[in-house]
């Protein structure tokens, strides 16, 4: 209700805003000069900031460039003193012997499976570990080439198991041949690789042996002559390499085969059933010369030479030879 | 003159560079409102080259991303009064639009409804030099065609061309590659105060907003709230603004004569203002709630407390009835449409072969107006909303917005204009030191 009589406050003398910015009329007695009322308009500086920061170019600039720029210099400011950086790389160095030397990854044993006790000791010798270690430390890597590169070692498995045990896991090579060289005799296996040095050929007298420079290189060889060998193994003596090019094969009683350099195996089977047909190699013969195919020949022991040329009438001449 | 057409074709131009971005802003400078839509072109290869408005012209080739209206500050009868004020009132609108969109504008085209539009028909004549319509033969006759003594200070805001003939073949949309003998054209030709032209210039300069493009919102509203039958067979569009009411005849889709009364709906308010004895935002009050042309006796019991804030009990406590709201506002809608029926008859508007006349614009909101416009302008008439377009927010789709609306469809399918064609041969300066060019280019 309005009251009966309104009291007249200084509206006369009020300052009359301009028309189009006063208020809706409201009839109450409470009307006095207010604030006059704020303009909707925005200022000309609120305006173009707000277009500048539509630009897409300047909002980019200041979502990602100004966030990135302000931590990678405060990142620097804080990094460009010697002391703070070596404290930060001493934390960390700290943090990381902490972790290393936890009792989990501690490794106290070295089990080496599958070798010899000879080898066993000169893996041993050979990685010379200190013991007990961290395995965060051990280069795993680095000590499977060191054992992989003793010759008696085919393949190697080295891990760390749980318990703080360090697994290698060897498998030896396997000696296939005895190899008697200028400098010594030798087990090598089956692929020419050395394994062992023997004092004694006799020590291992359940292995063919082979002689001669480059015999190792060809043992594949030598292998498939053994194979085809058959009937004339008890009589065997062994393999020469002749002039690392061809193989000999040597009987007892001195008699030797000259194998061609090509096909040998070939050859051998040829004389192996010559053999068994006229009994061969029965005969007072020095040598099989099996290295020109078309033309076999034998070199018979002077005294069976002589004999059969006086069986034949032939009169040697007497000579020294 | 010379003057506005490098402005317009430096317009062109711009607008080119606004397709390719694809944002461009709308700016709609009424007295009662300042509209801002921003518009994002959604094919950014540049203007389609159609001649004419089609039914939906370009629409699906834009969308409304932003739109902001503000009431109107220091513009009067459509012309800037105060330039500071009207400043701040295309910020505010800029802004808030720009806000909405997301995006920064920097290309805008204007409307304006005042600046006195006055419309001429030209026509022109020329023999072609070999019997195949060039490029250089339709400015040629563009050029051809005499200008009439416009006046002292006045531009040119639109000169369009509104039709060809080839050897008494007429109707012509583009004449380019037939084979005649004479070309002519007819040209409607519509001119401004300059005055007021580089005011609204200057004014978007200082909001850092650079003009692609500027259109008169008689023809504007008329592109947007005229349907396309309409606009073929020849009808008006009468745009009851705030401050002046545009008036534009269209036919076989283009406009062919333009004018405006300088009244509008602030000249009801002041009425009633005057009238009833109250401020002009009460009187714009009591107009928009209770405002009419026709009155029953139901409004003579319909009191309307008008108030007033002097702090008298007998002044604040006044009442009038509707009726008399209604007797103020008649005669002044009245008056108006009188006006523009003169306008009208004096263009010849009686020969056109359809009648039909539209009514847009904020004032057409009156209730009861088709009514009394079907008196004084005869019976063909009715009251007309602008085209729906993509994205245009539900409280901009009435008619006080078919201008703003029909300046999207301008802007994204613009009206071939004088300037868009080519220069004619001997007025081109540059046509020498291009022909050196030319001998550098083949030649090196």
């Amino acid at each position: 209700m309005q009251p009966l009589v309104a009291t007249r406050y200084d509206a006369k003398y009020a300052p009359r805003k301009a028309s189009h910015h006063s208020a809706p009329p409201h009839h109450s007695a409470k009307r006095v000069a207010s604030a006059p009322r704020r303009d909707p308009a925005p200022s000309r500086i609120a305006y173009r900031l707000q277009r500048l920061w539509l630009t897409p170019f300047v909002r980019t600039a200041l979502r990602v460039g100004l966030p990135a720029f302000v931590v990678t210099f405060g990142l620097g400011l804080y990094l460009a003193d010697q002391e703070r950086r070596e404290s930060i790389a001493s934390i960390y160095t700290d943090l990381r012997e902490t972790v290393k030397n936890r009792p989990e990854f501690i490794v106290k044993l070295l089990a080496i499976d599958g070798a010899s006790p000879d080898l066993a000791e000169a893996v041993r010798s050979t990685l010379a570990l200190p013991l007990p270690q961290s395995s965060l430390d051990l280069d795993l890597e680095a000590a499977r080439a060191k054992i992989a590169q003793l010759t008696a070692v085919a393949d190697v498995n080295v891990q760390v198991q749980s318990g703080g045990v360090l697994q290698v896991s060897i498998q030896e090579r396997e000696p296939a041949f005895v190899w008697r060289n200028g400098a010594g005799t030798w087990l090598i296996d089956k692929t020419g690789m050395r394994v062992a040095e023997i004092t004694d050929r006799n020590d291992r007298d359940d292995l063919p042996l082979v002689a001669g420079e480059g015999a190792d290189k060809a043992i594949a060889e030598a292998q498939q002559i053994l194979t085809s060998i058959g009937p004339l193994s008890p009589r065997l003596r062994g393999l020469v390499r002749m002039g690392d090019r061809r193989w000999d094969v040597v009987l007892d009683r001195n008699q030797r085969i000259l194998l061609p350099v090509d096909q040998p195996v070939v050859a051998l089977e040829r004389l192996i059933a010559l053999d068994q047909a006229q009994d061969l190699l029965a005969r007072d013969v020095v040598a099989v010369d099996l290295r020109l195919q078309r033309r076999p020949s034998l070199r018979l022991a002077p005294y069976s030479l002589a004999e059969m040329r006086r069986a034949r009438g032939i009169i040697p001449a007497e000579s020294d030879l | 003159m010379k003057d506005l057409y490098q402005t317009q074709r430096a317009m062109r131009n711009i607008r080119r560079a606004a397709m390719q971005r694809g944002v461009i802003a709308i700016l709609d400078i009424g007295s009662s409102k300042v509209g801002c839509l921003i518009l994002r072109l959604e094919n950014a290869s540049g203007a389609r080259e159609v001649d004419g408005v089609g039914s939906m012209a370009g629409q699906s080739s834009f969308r409304v991303i932003g739109a902001a209206t503000t009431r109107s500050r220091g513009v009067r009868l459509g012309e800037i009064a105060v330039m500071n004020e009207t400043e701040s009132a295309i910020r505010t609108a800029v802004q808030s639009a720009q806000k909405m969109a997301g995006v920064r504008v920097d290309h805008v085209i204007a409307c304006f409804s005042g600046a006195e539009p006055r419309s001429y028909g030209l026509a022109g004549d020329w023999d072609l030099q070999d019997s195949i319509v060039t490029e250089q033969d339709v400015a040629q006759v563009l050029a051809s065609c005499d200008v009439p003594d416009v006046g002292e200070g006045r531009e040119v805001l639109h000169a369009q061309p509104v039709n060809f003939a080839l050897d008494h073949r007429s109707g012509l949309g583009d004449p380019r590659g037939q084979i005649g003998n004479r070309l002519s054209c007819d040209l409607h030709m519509m001119t401004v105060d300059a005055a007021v032209v580089q005011n609204l210039i200057y004014c978007l300069k200082r909001c850092d907003l650079e003009m692609a493009g500027m259109a008169s919102s008689a023809y504007v509203s008329g592109i947007s709230s005229l349907v396309e039958d309409e606009q073929e067979l020849g009808a008006a569009c009468i745009d009851l603004g705030g401050g002046s009411t545009g008036i534009s005849v269209f036919m076989k889709k283009h406009m062919i004569y333009a004018d405006s009364v300088r009244m509008g709906g602030d000249h009801v308010t002041s009425d009633i203002s005057k009238g009833l004895q109250v401020p002009l935002t009460t009187a714009e009050r009591i107009k928009t709630k209770f405002g009419g042309v026709h009155a029953t006796g139901m409004d003579d019991r319909e009191m309307i407390e008008i108030g007033g804030d002097s702090g008298d009990w007998e002044k604040d406590r006044r009442q009038v009835s509707r009726t008399e709201v209604i007797g103020i506002m008649r005669p002044r809608v009245e008056e108006i449409l009188e006006e523009a029926r003169a306008r009208l008859d004096a263009a010849g508007f009686d020969h056109l072969p359809s009648q039909q006349i539209v009514l847009t614009g904020g004032a057409s909101q009156i209730p009861g107006l088709d009514g009394l416009a079907a008196r004084i302008l005869g019976q063909r008439v009715r009251l007309g909303r602008p085209l729906r377009v993509q994205g245009l927010p539900q409280a901009a789709t009435g008619p006080a917005f078919s201008s703003a609306v029909g300046l999207c469809l301008f802007a994204a399918n613009p009206q071939d204009e004088w300037w868009d064609f080519d220069i004619p041969t001997e007025r081109y300066p540059a046509r020498s030191l291009k022909r050196a060019m030319k001998w550098f280019k083949e030649n090196w």
